[in-house]
């Protein structure tokens, strides 16, 4: 097998696991301070795909130009359903929470089976087809837009969490909640904040995707699954973890895809995810719980 | 006290006399129902006895149903020797994940999400067995549909009926034994605090691993019904993440840690269910995803407003405290 071609399958896997990481993100930083996992993730980032979707065959608009106002309102999604409903499950058991998360989750899907019917959507932007050549690799514009939309909103994540204020307040929360109490930190509302941030990345995400598949209602719950996969991997709670786990799971797929049959790919990853759990339960950069 | 005996007597009448009395398409609920509660008292028993969450519970229950359809297909074996062998299989699944997973020390929410990536990894491996029929689907010929076959296990809708009632009054019997017993009170004594049992003495690896080992022989006895009454299997169905969640829906919704909360939960999701598809059929409502977006709103509120599940709340309306422990 050339070189060449394996380097540009990595490479395509690279640009796809930025986005997946950044799906991968939202998750792990509801979990880590939250605590709730978020079984509807999936379904949120279908959601946000076919708002896109939309935008693109209502107005004509660029995924990636519709993105900011996606993002904005998939913030005050989340803040409306962090503060209306999943607080009060805060203290719940574990399997409390995920049948309220289960349930909003089979609504979100089958709402949008009713809004926008079975079959698959896509977006036809003008440069869906362009490569670009750089020496011995051929570089889809499409995906590389993606995993650079993915990739700036990452970092603006992480620059968030380290320096502002509030990023600083809401990882104090994580780190000791009874601390962040005690200091008379509103904990609700950066609780509610946190969930918001969590699903704004969802739907910027969901907006690189669709540049790169078709979107179906039924992608819900593989997204939600694939989320699991990745922030396991990296590490549950983790941030950094969480893009490196989408790194590793986009390139270990497309390599699954070049060198396996292209329907074993899952298998790849979810026997991962089954090595990663039993050898190193708190991810590849996780700490020790 | 002979009021509760005669209550008992009329529901085992009505229960006997259900294939008799009711339609087919009714027998086929109920059958659904008995199915189901099966499969949710297995579930319980893990989660709401043991205190380990499974999501990925349609793995024994697939084991169980391919292990017999498999041999049923190639071999002509009936179910009745398939069953242990599904059995067997189920359980040398069921010891490779409890025990790795208990020996490597994963709980809680780890634990959940290795049950479902075991669900997953199976799904896509049976996918791809050939032999087995893959994605196209292994099916079972279907044999005499109007007298009983019990050697194949074979018959009108009314047997198929009576073996469901059989197993889901043989699980209760089962779990209720169970419960009472030992094991019952160690099981709980680890769901409660887990560090606190293991200080008393309790061995609480062996514990929650037999935990998994009866609620996956359950599972797989269940799923052995299950091929021979739908004598159809497809990967894509048998083992997807919506089946595990379809098994946990009733005890989840009935009362998790209850004995009888998953038959009732079982009961109230099918006829949720059934009345979803009843009212938008007489509505002329027909937009697919509707029935579901009701049925998740229903579960949303029960979740929301009784999260102690249907049972406790109905017996505490009944004017007892709380269910005593067991039931």
């Amino acid at each position: 097998m050339p070189v060449e071609l394996i380097l540009n399958v990595v490479l395509s896997g690279v640009l796809t696991g930025l986005v997946y990481g950044l799906m991968a993100l939202g998750l792990s930083v509801i979990f880590g301070v939250v605590r709730v996992v978020n079984f509807a993730h999936g379904e949120l980032m279908t959601l946000s795909m076919y708002g896109a979707v939309a935008m693109f065959q209502r107005f004509g608009l660029d995924p990636l130009l519709s993105l900011p106002a996606l993002a904005l309102c998939f913030f005050g999604l989340g803040y409306a359903l962090q503060s209306l409903l999943i607080q009060r499950f805060v203290t719940r058991p574990e399997h409390s929470q995920f049948m309220l998360l289960l349930a909003v989750a089979v609504c979100l899907a089958n709402a949008q089976l009713m809004l926008f019917g079975p079959d698959a959507r896509n977006v036809s932007v003008d440069y869906q087809l362009d490569s670009l050549e750089l020496g011995p690799l051929l570089i889809d514009v499409p995906r590389l837009y993606a995993g650079g939309a993915a990739l700036c909103a990452s970092l603006a994540m992480f620059a968030f969490f380290r320096h502002s204020r509030v990023g600083k307040a809401i990882r104090a929360c994580a780190d000791n909640y009874r601390g962040a109490q005690v200091v008379g930190l509103p904990i609700r509302r950066l609780y509610a904040l946190t969930f918001g941030l969590g699903c704004a990345c969802v739907a910027v995400a969901g907006c690189a995707l669709t540049l790169l598949v078709d979107v179906t209602p039924a992608l819900g719950p593989a997204y939600t699954l694939l989320g699991f996969v990745i922030v396991i991997v990296g590490g549950l709670g983790s941030m950094l973890g969480a893009l490196l786990g989408g790194l590793l799971i986009g390139v270990s797929e497309a390599l699954a895809g070049l060198l396996l049959t292209p329907s074993a790919k899952s298998m790849v990853s979810f026997g991962l995810l089954i090595l990663v759990l039993l050898s190193r339960p708190q991810g590849l950069l996780g700490r020790r719980a | 006290m002979s009021a509760r005996q005669a209550a008992l007597g009329l529901g085992a009448l009505a229960l006997l006399g259900f294939p008799q009395l009711a339609g087919a398409y009714a027998l086929s609920l109920a059958t659904l129902v008995l199915y189901l509660a099966t499969t949710g008292q297995a579930w319980n028993l893990m989660m709401g006895f043991a205190g380990q969450l499974s999501l990925g519970h349609a793995l024994y229950v697939g084991i169980g149903a391919y292990s017999a359809g498999a041999l049923f297909f190639h071999f002509g074996i009936g179910p009745w020797i398939g069953v242990w062998v599904a059995i067997a299989c189920s359980l040398s699944v069921a010891l490779l994940l409890g025990g790795l997973a208990f020996r490597f020390g994963i709980s809680g929410v780890y634990f959940a999400l290795l049950t479902i990536a075991f669900a997953e990894f199976t799904r896509v491996a049976f996918d791809h067995s050939d032999w087995l029929g893959g994605p196209g689907g292994m099916f079972l010929e279907v044999g005499q549909r109007d007298h009983w076959d019990l050697v194949h296990f074979r018959g009108p809708p009314s047997l198929y009926y009576y073996a469901a009632l059989g197993l889901a009054l043989g699980t209760l019997g089962l779990c209720t034994w169970l419960s009472r017993g030992r094991a019952g009170y160690y099981w709980r004594a680890i769901r409660e605090d887990e560090a606190a049992a293991q200080a008393l003495g309790i061995d609480t690896f062996r514990w929650k691993l037999l935990a998994v080992l009866a609620s996956s022989a359950i599972s797989a006895t269940s799923g052995v019904f299950l091929a021979f009454y739908q004598n159809n299997l497809f990967p894509e169905q048998v083992f997807h993440i919506s089946r595990s969640i379809e098994i946990l829906l009733g005890p989840v919704i009935g009362g998790v840690g209850t004995l009888l909360g998953p038959i009732f939960g079982s009961l109230l999701l099918t006829l949720l269910s059934d009345g979803a598809t009843e009212l938008l059929g007489a509505l002329g409502w027909e937009l697919p995803g509707t029935k579901q977006v009701l049925y998740g709103l229903a579960l949303l509120c029960v979740v929301v407003f009784l999260p102690n599940g249907v049972w406790p709340a109905l017996y505490q309306a009944w004017g007892r405290r709380r269910p005593r422990l067991p039931p």
